[in-house]
């Protein structure tokens, strides 16, 4: 790659970043290695998307972030992700990379649930964090960005369910970036160890509408044999920063992980959400929705790995893209030889709102294996005039009829969020988006 | 302040002393759809308290006038005119022609995924009332569930994804729902009654009869007689070749259900009545 992606951080830095936060030995070790791999290694190659100039070397590494009292002092857009009369009884609010607020129910703590930011739990819980930290979802040398992530991680999470916990109430977590210049290494750790349960939602927010950053986020979901993980995320970028988003989901035997997922960014995105079923019986649902305007340009990869024997993975992408917005959608079911009587079925619909506006779905089965059934559909276009038609027949306007279809066709991911504040936050961030 | 309400207090008024609710004129009209001539010259008038059938066999440009009425997309409108108390219809948007009073119960309707039927027929209530006044959501939920009930339809309806998954007879009754809930002053009712069972036809013709008053004129368009065994129309209109070849009363239709077309196109000299003959 030819970008110039020299970092003004060095070993000195780092060290020195890692030795201020009291972070173990062999995690300070890491990101040096890690940091030695960033000038080896290549950028990422997302498939028909070219961002050799998208900038990911412009950025401030540290900024510290005040703690509030009362979720009052939020902006208005952080609380519309609340519901006042209903607030959660978990929540963890990162602002910049602090935590500003964190409550947790006595409940959950006395069952032995951990939710709490990835420099705690580097203390507090060092082996479990340690046994899954860039270990099992993603590796340190996928390519430059990932290594970069390792080397620079600054923020994050750490969300552990003990075996057999059933936790009813969700986990919310909004990371704030209120910083305009600051990047955001988020690192998000989701472990669910057997047969235990959780509903987990995340919100991205960002103000940088001039100043250039950059945001490079790492999730990695664990679902222990039998595990159920429900997870959603709204996305909400501002138009400075470049993002480099990627969820991972790792399914053992009988585990689930569904994925629900607001593509909100207003900047250059790079996202992939892939779920690896290795245990048998493994399933997931990888559900995202996409909302382009302005001159972004996104590149959206969703896929199932299927290893295991009579995994289900089911993934359903829809994206509206408006004024000269650029997006590709690339969908790929992969079924490994062994996975006998596996199924991958995939759905990928881009609706254009412009005409200048592009849009491309890109269907992929990989298959290795005879006895399975898969399945796919793609579909790029305008808003049928039909439609439009029918619904002004009663006295809708064209406007609100254009809104009615355009919610419609957002509706299959939305309506799956698992907190009614999100999705109203959501369909309010569409609405924005869209008018 | 609030001139639609306004209008229909003084239509009220107009029927207490006898005159009736709106009028749609049609005169001379010819459509076209993709180059291809379909109607040739319609001429019809529909009053407020008049029910129309318009009648014959397939092929004959029966929904064509319906679907350019409303102003379907496909349609093009190349001479004559339609006039909804003397306002030029064809210079309407299709939202404007509905909010004007033009409704269309339609053969096929659209399936929008996403768009429940409720949150549907709320904006399209909304749709006609003013900025600010809108229907409040108790008394909206009230008027849709015990017309839900009228109409002898399962309240899980309201909340499926419009016309998605909907059987045909489904797809009809809803049509009549939003009929009965947007109390048009003209209806024009496609084909409402193909593919009824006879148990919803009973269901659905009790839906349109529920409307009749000399405020509400009604056209219905069908090939079948059966459904004027249980509306009975006061004009009975036969289109051939893109025309309304015969008008008559009532007694119309009993004998085209008990002779068929074939005494007309004798009568009238026609040999094909489709419209793709004879221009």
């Amino acid at each position: 790659m030819t970008v110039e992606t020299k970092l003004p951080y060095d070993k000195d830095y780092i060290t020195q970043f890692s030795s201020d936060r009291n972070e173990p030995e062999w995690m300070q070790v890491l990101r040096l290695q890690a940091l030695e791999q960033v000038d080896v290694l290549e950028m990422p190659k997302p498939d028909k998307t070219k961002i050799g100039k998208w900038n990911f070397s412009r950025f401030k590494h540290a900024a510290k972030g005040d703690e509030i009292t009362s979720l009052t002092e939020l902006p208005a857009e952080i609380q519309d992700f609340l519901d006042p009369d209903n607030l959660p009884e978990n929540l963890f609010i990162q602002r910049n990379q602090s935590v500003a607020y964190a409550t947790m129910s006595e409940k959950l703590k006395q069952r032995g649930v951990i939710f709490t930011d990835i420099f705690t739990a580097l203390t507090e819980h060092e082996d479990l964090v340690k046994r899954y930290y860039m270990k099992d979802a993603v590796s340190i040398d996928e390519h430059r960005l990932t290594a970069l992530h390792v080397a620079l991680m600054n923020g994050g999470i750490f969300v552990y369910i003990p075996k057999n916990v059933q936790v009813e109430e969700p986990l919310q977590a909004i990371f704030w970036q209120e910083d305009p210049e600051v990047a955001l290494f988020n690192h998000v750790l989701v472990v669910a160890e057997e047969n235990s349960s959780l509903t987990y939602v995340e919100n991205y927010i960002s103000h940088n509408d001039e100043e250039e950053t950059i945001s490079n986020v790492i999730t990695e979901v664990i679902a222990q044999n039998g595990a159920k993980i429900s997870f959603g995320g709204v996305d909400n970028f501002a138009a400075g920063t470049t993002n480099y988003m990627n969820r991972r989901g790792i399914a053992y035997r009988d585990a689930t992980i569904d994925w629900a997922l607001g593509q909100m960014n207003d900047g250059h995105t790079v996202f992939e959400n892939a779920t690896h079923l290795v245990g048998d019986n493994s399933s997931a649902e990888s559900k995202a929705v996409v909302v382009g305007r302005g001159k972004q340009i996104e590149n959206f990869t969703t896929k199932s790995v299927h290893f295991g024997k009579d995994t289900h993975g089911h993934i359903l992408q829809h994206g509206v893209m408006k004024e000269k917005a650029t997006s590709i959608f690339n969908a790929i079911g992969k079924i490994e030889h062994g996975a006998t009587r596996s199924n991958a079925e995939q759905e990928s619909r881009v609706l254009m709102l412009s005409e200048k506006a592009r849009g491309d779905a890109n269907p992929i089965l990989l298959i290795d294996e005879d006895d399975v059934t898969a399945g796919h559909a793609a579909s790029v276009g305008r808003v049928d005039p039909m439609q439009l038609y029918y619904l002004m027949s009663r006295g809708i306007t064209q406007t609100e009829a254009e809104r009615l279809v355009i919610h419609g066709f957002l509706a299959p991911v939305v309506s799956k969020l698992p907190i009614a504040s999100v999705r109203e936050q959501l369909t309010k961030i569409i609405e924005r988006k869209v008018y | 302040m609030n001139v639609v309400i306004h209008l229909k207090k003084y239509k009220l008024v107009l029927g207490g002393i006898g005159m009736a609710g709106s009028t749609l004129e049609i005169k001379n009209l010819h459509v076209q759809i993709e180059g291809k001539k379909i109607l040739k010259g319609v001429d019809l008038t529909i009053k407020g308290g008049e029910f129309h059938a318009v009648m014959g066999p397939n092929g004959t440009g029966k929904s064509t006038l319906a679907s350019a009425i409303m102003g379907h997309p496909k349609y093009e409108i190349t001479e004559g005119s339609v006039h909804l108390d003397g306002e030029d219809v064809l210079e309407m948007e299709v939202d404007e022609r509905a909010r004007a009073g033009l409704f269309l119960g339609m053969q096929y309707p659209s399936e929008i995924s996403g768009v429940t039927t409720s949150d549907f027929l709320r904006s399209s209530i909304n749709a006609r009332r003013e900025e600010g006044d809108e229907i409040p959501l108790m008394k909206f939920i009230k008027e849709m569930d015990s017309t839900l009930d009228y109409l002898e339809i399962d309240k899980n309806m309201a909340q499926r994804y419009l016309n998605e998954g909907f059987s045909g007879g489904e797809k009809k009754r809803n049509e009549i729902l939003q009929l009965l809930l947007l109390k048009p002053e003209i209806a024009i009712l496609d084909e409402i009654d193909s593919g009824l069972d006879i148990d919803a036809l009973k269901v659905v013709s009790k839906g349109i009869n529920k409307l009749r008053d000399e405020n509400f004129g009604c056209l219905i368009i069908t090939h079948y007689q059966r459904l004027l065994n249980y509306i009975t129309p006061d004009h009975v209109h036969v289109m051939m070749q893109g025309r309304i070849v015969k008008s008559g009363g009532p007694e119309l239709a009993q004998r085209l259900e008990a002779e068929g077309y074939e005494w007309i196109k004798d009568e009238l000299g026609i040999e094909d009545e489709t419209v793709g003959q004879n221009a």
